[in-house]
């Protein structure tokens, strides 16, 4: 069977027409495969959800209980038969619970990263590549500029600008769902034993992730109650980025903001975003990681989608591989 | 490496000038020498290394890396420093189990001659780390672009060391790289150096602009009133046979002006206005002194056509005697005597302008009685010579601008935090004869507008663009649809290389003029007949 018949964009997102499926579709679907809970590729209103356990509760803590017909765990390794389509979630290393599915049909093998990364990460199981004939692969920082430096050198540099502005707080941009935790965590590896103040966006999910057995240490609400002014001084304190462009952060003193993401890796985004300390840490895999996930994928063909797909096609032409942009729709440019 | 490279990351990226005090001074004091007097020299411009243009570094990455991918590259980032530091390839065997420290990397810089430099900074960049490539990139192409002033650093260093910032202007050029003997001043591990230097530079006095009803709260019997002429600022000190021209930052600008610096056989410190053309007969314009700016060295031709000559406001020390402290009317007076004793074609006396009432020196200020006069000064009879800019004793009264309104032709996506704006506009006015008339260019500019206005202009050149060539769009500006710039600029100068003939200087965006049809706007002659 054609690649191209077992797996192909729609509106809605990826289709697979013998296996009646969508994987991450944008809009509400009889059957949705979702890879991870990022609100882009999990959506609410779906008949039925197949999907790891984690991220199905994930979406439960967005959603709330009625954020799918029915649902359906995955393990990750287990194969499971959908009309005759084998499929199986495979770690993906993006967020808590991520995961890739290989989709099996008449010989026929694909591989559907959704987002991952290679980075070391004590938040979430770490990617497995797995050998298939064509790999999907994100192109988010799909341009050879994108390198990020290891994580814990960024944390340093944080550490050290609170150790020489102590009298200021440091506000640090992240995404609620991975990126946050991720963020508490290096904190917590770097030695950082003070409380972290968190906005009232990252309270669910952070729970979670200590239900879950990871280890983010002592989380306080950012209130003015819990702090006041004075006791935000020398605070590190956790939020969404769009929280601090917010009348919300005129609670703490002279704050420097920082923004932990991958686009922190160009100065002029840092700059244009008012980002006075960046830190480059990403969920998504960089440069590097992606050639380097290409070729151990062994695929002979590979499909790019959701970011620069341009650049990352020029090089697999380079390699030798075949490869196109795969035009699917509704997933953020900014997915970091 | 690595933490001259943090350092400049940080300073970038930081708005504050305490956050930015914060960050020098907390690197001088933990950065061990000779890195950190290297650093403050790059900073301070006084880091002399191997030049290696654009062009050569383009070359230098186009070896590395597939063209197309470069392209895309670049493309994205903007700026080709940061993109060839991002995209040069690494592999683990490159990296050196030595970090390289700043000063292994300026001297291997300064050791490699003209035509091993590209060599030299491709094994540099292979051992370095991105941040700190970025950095070696900076130190070669020249102009770190930090938003850190020469002033700033030193008050870094003044903040380090408890001291008026004025002490360390006033050393600074008797001093070398890397700078051991004023940090260890600095840090009370030795005595202050010593001025063994001669001809150094005093820190200069600045004047504020007049505001709105500043005038109502001044005596006009207080204060002297002189013409402020179109040249730059400088200051001539002779000392002991050495001879140096000072700009008002301290730079030493003496190699571009050989033939004032010969006339200067006096022994004294003096502040005034640097010209070109003969004081007894004709001023140069402004952009006749352009011809000797900016440059090393100067080539006798150009000094005949176009000779410099200084004209004296103030001075600051004859012989031995400091001359500062004294009030205004006092030095007036010291320097009037003076200039007589000097060569006339090189030193004359900048006049005093004779006024009754703020009413009376108005109407001079708006009709100065030479085209090389861009507003009168304001110098309070009583004050002593201070350095900085202090509030009240000398203020600038400029003339107006001349404004016009043009019609937006390019526009250009802008650097920095502008970098996804289009935000450097190409404008033009009318040429050509009624019933065909042609937009021509006459002048670019990236300023003048509020953030606010930037994005409507950013989002109508979006919606209006007709042709793109790399970051410029061409903009649809006929007679019939355009948008039109109140441009206000400071003078024109006759250009042979530009279209129209004109050159504007210090042109900014006035005001947006969304209700004035394009074809309302100025024509070519309005100019034209400002350069006569």
């Amino acid at each position: 069977m054609r690649a191209s018949d077992l797996l192909h964009p729609r509106p809605e997102g990826l289709y697979c027409p013998p296996g009646d499926f969508f994987i991450d579709p944008v809009r509400p679907v009889n059957r949705a495969l979702i890879t991870h809970g990022h609100s882009d590729h999990a959506r609410s209103g779906h008949r039925s959800v197949l999907a790891t356990q984690q991220t199905l509760d994930i979406m439960r803590l967005r959603y709330g209980e009625g954020f799918a017909g029915t649902t359906q765990a995955a393990a990750l390794g287990e194969a499971i038969a959908l009309n005759g389509v084998t499929v199986t979630f495979h770690p993906a290393g993006h967020v808590l619970g991520s995961a890739q599915i290989e989709v099996v049909h008449q010989g026929a093998c694909i591989g559907a990263s959704g987002d991952y990364k290679r980075q070391r990460d004590a938040t979430c199981q770490p990617f497995e590549p797995v050998k298939c004939d064509v790999f999907i692969t994100e192109a988010t920082f799909g341009l050879p500029v994108f390198r990020h430096p290891p994580d814990a050198e960024e944390i340093a540099r944080l550490l050290k600008s609170t150790a020489q502005f102590p009298e200021r707080a440091h506000l640090v941009g992240a995404y609620a769902l991975g990126k946050a935790q991720r963020v508490m965590r290096l904190l917590r590896d770097a030695g950082y034993d003070r409380p972290i103040y968190i906005h009232g966006a990252l309270a669910k999910l952070s729970d979670y992730y200590q239900s879950q057995g990871i280890e983010l240490g002592t989380l306080e609400p950012a209130t003015v109650e819990s702090g006041g002014k004075e006791g935000f001084t020398g605070a590190i304190v956790v939020g969404p980025p769009s929280a601090f462009a917010d009348r919300w952060a005129r609670r703490f003193p002279d704050p420097i903001s920082c923004f932990a993401s991958g686009w922190m890796r160009i100065r002029q985004r840092a700059k244009q975003g008012g980002v006075e300390l960046p830190l480059i840490i990403s969920d998504h895999a960089d440069w590097d990681e992606l050639t380097a996930t290409i070729r151990q994928t062994g695929a002979g063909e590979i499909w790019v989608t959701h970011g620069r797909e341009e650049a990352l096609v020029r090089w697999c032409e380079l390699e030798g591989i075949a490869a196109r942009p795969l035009h699917l729709v509704g997933y953020e440019d900014e997915g970091d | 490496m690595n933490r001259f490279a943090e350092l400049l990351d940080r300073l970038v990226l930081t708005p504050s000038r305490n956050g930015k005090l914060t960050l020098l001074s907390d690197y001088f004091r933990s950065v061990e020498d000779p890195d950190r007097g290297l650093a403050l020299a790059a900073i301070t411009g006084d880091l002399t290394i191997a030049a290696v243009k654009p062009a050569m570094l383009r070359a230098l990455v186009m070896e590395r890396i597939d063209p197309v991918l470069f392209g895309y590259s670049y493309d994205y980032v903007g700026d080709l420093a940061e993109t060839v530091s991002l995209v040069w390839p690494q592999s683990p065997a490159d990296v050196a189990n030595h970090e390289p420290t700043l000063a292994e990397v300026v001297s291997k810089l300064q050791a490699a001659s003209r035509s091993d430099g590209p060599k030299v900074l491709a094994r540099l960049l292979d051992s370095a780390s991105i941040s700190a490539r970025f950095a070696i990139i900076k130190l070669v192409t020249g102009g770190l672009r930090i938003g850190v002033s020469a002033r700033l650093a030193k008050q870094a260093l003044a903040d380090l060391g408890k001291v008026d910032v004025a002490e360390i202007e006033e050393l600074w050029h008797g001093l070398t790289p890397p700078y051991a003997e004023l940090f260890a001043w600095l840090e009370g591990k030795a005595d202050k150096p010593k001025k063994t230097a001669l001809a150094l530079f005093r820190p200069v006095m600045l004047s504020n602009p007049i505001g709105d009803g500043d005038l109502e709260k001044l005596d006009p019997a207080d204060y002297a009133a002189e013409w402020k002429w179109d040249g730059i600022r400088v200051q001539a000190v002779s000392e002991g046979g050495i001879r140096r021209l000072y700009s008002r930052t301290g730079d030493d600008v003496s190699g571009a002006f050989p033939d004032l610096a010969k006339a200067m056989d006096f022994s004294a410190t003096l502040d005034g206005e640097l010209l070109v053309g003969d004081p007894l007969q004709a001023t140069g314009t402004f952009s006749d002194l352009q011809q000797r700016l900016n440059r090393k060295s100067v080539t006798p031709k150009i000094q005949q056509q176009y000779p410099a000559f200084m004209r004296c406001y103030d001075v600051l020390q004859i012989g031995d005697e400091d001359l500062r402290t004294l009030p205004f009317s006092d030095r007036r007076g010291r320097l009037e005597v003076f200039v007589q004793t000097l060569d006339p074609s090189r030193f004359d006396l900048s006049p005093l302008v004779e006024f009754t009432d703020w009413q009376a020196l108005e109407e001079l200020r708006r009709k100065p009685l030479h085209p090389v006069i861009e507003g009168v000064m304001l110098k309070r009879w009583d004050s002593p010579y201070l350095t900085g800019r202090p509030k009240g004793p000398w203020f600038k009264w400029k003339r107006d601008p001349h404004t016009i309104d043009a019609v937006l032709m390019y526009a250009q996506r802008g650097h920095g935090k502008r970098s996804s704006f289009y935000s450097d506009y190409t404008f033009g006015v009318w040429s050509g004869p009624e019933g065909s008339e042609e937009l021509v260019p006459v002048g670019k500019a990236y300023f003048g507008f509020t953030d606010e206005e930037l994005r409507q202009i950013d989002k109508y050149v979006r919606d209006n663009t007709i042709e793109r060539f790399g970051p410029v769009r061409s903009v649809r500006a006929d007679r019939r649809q355009g948008l039109v710039l109140e441009v206000a600029f400071e003078g024109l100068n006759r250009s042979t290389r530009h279209k129209s003939g004109v050159a504007m200087r210090f042109p900014r965006i006035s005001r947006l003029r969304w209700d004035k049809p394009a074809a309302e706007a100025d024509r070519i002659e309005t100019l034209q007949a400002l350069l006569d």
